[in-house]
Parts: structure tokens; sequence; C-alpha cells
């Protein structure tokens, strides 16, 4: 056992000094093959050099002897470099599978010029260097996944934020009346935030009236309907009036049946319903002119 | 005596995050309008879904759903069996009364669906999970029972 760990650890710093010797030549051969080909398409001396700073990664990791190991330090140089790769041909249309795959074309014109290095490549010494490189090469496979990977996590956990933001705005809609248009599903975090949101603008506009709009929200089962009457209560206890309004029939009758009471809230069909309340409360009419061109006189 | 035949159709769905929610909310929909149920049934049926798919989650601790469209003659309908291998429910009865709740909610969640279908089916066994079964029919009649009238 020992003696095989002693030959795999030499087997890995041959091919770590056969990275680092024939640098410019794996280079020129990654540069023409797809994955750099296609993403570097400025020039060719640009994909050259990507391959080249894949390589030096290769061989940094090789030298340490890790070549299995995914967390090895020597990637890091090159985690962002291969992250724009593969996000550029993800934009491209390709799949993960396909990303790999390209990757892994990469194995064969590199293994071609480690055999050339021994006079017989049967040799076992030779076999053992092949088979690290395999090693290494499939290592780098993983790294690339792993890297796709992460920035399809984080772009859904970024839109998952903006949609936070973005879906729920405070309008005001007159001196001392503010509005809330909820569209989609409420869950507790989005309930979280359509709170803090309304009470806030209830502050900062002195609003004595709050509307919150339910016409975009899809579903209104128990859990919407209890996050809905603690904001009402909240809203209350900051001195606000609030009104639900946008509650179509279909809702209507499925909040009856539910048996949820909202007797303590008050609501109204439509926006506009709310909105004239919340006017007329505050003694605020609302009149068309008496007559056209009345006040051309 | 009319036979009810399930479509070989059944999807399962899997219950185990708030994005499963919406995405069960969206499948009975879909489903729904698919079979020719009304605007107003329909929310009643995602309505119950939903309820029922939360509490498979919150208190079953995930499970799955299976949707079968069903079929009696001329009359079309939906099934949702909701399955989870939670702590299940040691009073039934108690679970169905109006504003009783372990979860912090109001507490109309299962009594509340009750009311938005036609045929609700609840079995349970301490420790061994729990089933809900609902079924809605487009024409809002019950089908009629094996061996009735």
């Amino acid at each position: 056992m020992e003696q095989d760990a002693a030959a795999d650890s030499a087997a890995a710093r041959l091919v770590g000094s056969f990275l680092e010797r024939r640098r410019e030549q794996i280079a020129q051969r990654w540069a023409d093959e797809p994955l750099f080909r296609t993403v570097f398409t400025v020039s060719r001396d640009e994909a050259v050099e990507a391959s080249k700073a894949v390589v030096d990664a290769l061989s940094a990791v090789a030298v340490t002897g890790r070549l299995e190991d995914i967390e090895a330090p020597g990637f890091r140089a090159v985690r962002d470099q291969l992250g724009r790769m593969v996000a550029s041909r993800a934009r491209s249309g390709f799949t993960s599978a396909q990303i790999a795959d390209e990757v892994a074309g990469l194995r064969g014109s590199v293994t071609e010029l480690m055999r050339g290095e021994f006079p017989d490549p049967a040799a076992p010494d030779a076999k053992d260097c092949v088979l690290s490189l395999a090693l290494l090469m499939g290592t780098l496979r993983l790294v690339v996944m792993e890297t796709a990977l992460s920035a399809g996590e984080e772009l859904i956990a970024r839109q998952r934020q903006q949609l936070l933001e973005v879906a729920t705005p405070v309008i005001k809609l007159w001196e001392g009346v503010v509005a809330v248009p909820l569209i989609g599903t409420l869950d507790s975090a989005r309930s979280q935030v359509v709170m803090e949101s309304l009470l806030n603008a209830v502050v900062s506009e002195q609003a004595r009236y709050a509307i919150l709009d339910i016409t975009g929200v899809p579903t209104v089962d128990t859990l919407v309907a209890q996050h809905l009457m603690k904001t009402v209560a909240a809203a209350r206890l900051m001195g606000a009036e609030c009104i639900v309004s946008g509650i179509r029939p279909a809702i209507a009758q499925t909040i009856v049946h539910l048996g949820i009471d909202l007797g303590t809230v008050l609501t109204h069909a439509g926006l506009a319903d709310a909105l004239a309340y919340a006017l007329e409360r505050q003694g605020i009419e609302v009149s068309p002119r008496a007559t056209a061109g009345a006040g051309r006189l | 005596m009319m036979q009810v035949s399930p479509d070989t159709a059944t999807t399962s769905l899997p219950i185990g995050s708030d994005a499963d929610l919406a995405w069960v909310r969206q499948r009975v929909r879909q489903t729904a309008a698919e079979l020719g149920f009304g605007l107003v049934q329909q929310t009643k049926l995602v309505t119950a879904a939903s309820e029922l798919a939360r509490n498979t989650l919150v208190h079953g601790g995930g499970g799955h759903l299976e949707i079968t469209p069903l079929t009696t003659g001329p009359n079309r309908g939906l099934r949702l069996t909701f399955l989870d291998t939670g702590p299940g429910i040691r009073d039934i009865e108690q679970a169905m009364t109006d504003g009783f709740t372990t979860g912090g909610g109001l507490g109309l969640g299962l009594s509340g669906a009750k009311r938005l279908v036609n045929e609700f089916d609840f079995d349970s066994r301490p420790g061994e999970g729990t089933t809900v079964t609902i079924a809605a029919w487009v024409s809002g009649l019950p089908s009629p029972r094996a061996g009735a009238g």
C-alpha cells in the first residue's frame, strides 16, 4: 500500500512537471478545442492564454499530489475564468452535461502528448502517469460542474431576493392614502416584506388609509388570510385604517366556505371602491365639472 | 350501477418545501381547468389542495400528492390524495373542529377544506402517517355510491 501511494505521488509529480514543461504545446492544442475556441472568439491568443491558465492550475494541483481534490488550492486561480466560460456556454444553449463533455474532450490531446514523452508507452511508469493525468482531468471536469451549479444557485437566490423587493411596491394614491397591489403567492416571507413596507409607508406618507389589493393573488387560503389579518391589525396599531380590496367572486365564495371570518377587516370589491371610500372618509369629494366649457366664461 | 373508473393518468407530486406548495397549486388549477371545472370550483379545489398540502408539509413533515382525474358516466371529477408518513393525528374529531389548531394557524384548514369539496376522506394512524383524500365533481354532485338507492 505504501509503495502504491509513493508511486502515485511520484506519478502526480511527474504529471505536474510534464504540464509545466509542455504548457505551450498543450495550450496551443486546447485553444482549438470547442470549449476554448467558442468561448474566446476575439482572438486565438486569448484562447491560448486562457488555456495556459488552466494548464498552470492543473500543474499546481498535480505537484501537491491532490489529484482528486476539487477543493485543491491550485484550482482557485481559475475558478472565476471557468465560471465565465461555463456561463458563456450555457448562454449559447448548452446543457451542463454537454459542457462536461467538452471538458472531457480536453483529455485526448493532452494524453497523446503525455504518451509521446515515454519511449515505451506500455511501461508501468508511463501507465501510472497516464492514469494520474486521467484522474486530474476528471477532477477538472468536476470543478467545472461545481462552478456551473453554484452559479445557478447564486442566480436563483438573487432572483428570489429581487422578487421579494420588486413585487411589493407601496403606491401613494392620494394625500394620506397608500396602497399595495399584491401579486402572486403570499407566503410568510413575502407577507413579512409587505407588512414592513406598508407600515413604513404609513409613517413616511402619514397615511390614514392603507389599501391592500389582492386582485393578483390567485389563492386565498387560511394562511394567506391570516397574513392579511395580521397586516391589517398592525396597520391599525399604527393609526391607519386598512382596507382589503380586489376580492374576486370566486375568492369570496371560497373564503366563506373555508369559514374564515373577515368581519374585522374592511373589504371592498375593487381598488377604485376602496379609494372612493378612503376619500369620502377624509371629506374629499371628486366630481366631474358641472358643464363642459363652463370654465371658459 | 355506475362505476367510478379512475383514469390511468395519476400524477404524483412531491411536497417537501414552500416552492412545492406553489407547484401543487399550479398543477391542481391546471388539471381542474382541463377537466372543465368552473372558475369558482377551480378556486375552491386549489384552496383545499393548498390547505391540505401545507398540512402534509408542516404536520406530516413532507410527503406527496397524487392527482387522479375521475370519470363516472358523463360526469368528470378530480381526486387528490395527500400522503405523509409523519406522526399522524391522534384525535381526528378534534382536528376536524373549527378553530382547533396545533400549528398557530386559524384552525380552519381541515374543516375548511372539507367544506370546499364534494368528498372528504381521512385516514390517520398515530406514528404511521396520514392520508387525506378529497374529490370534487364538475357538476358539483357527489358520485353515486355503490349500492345506494
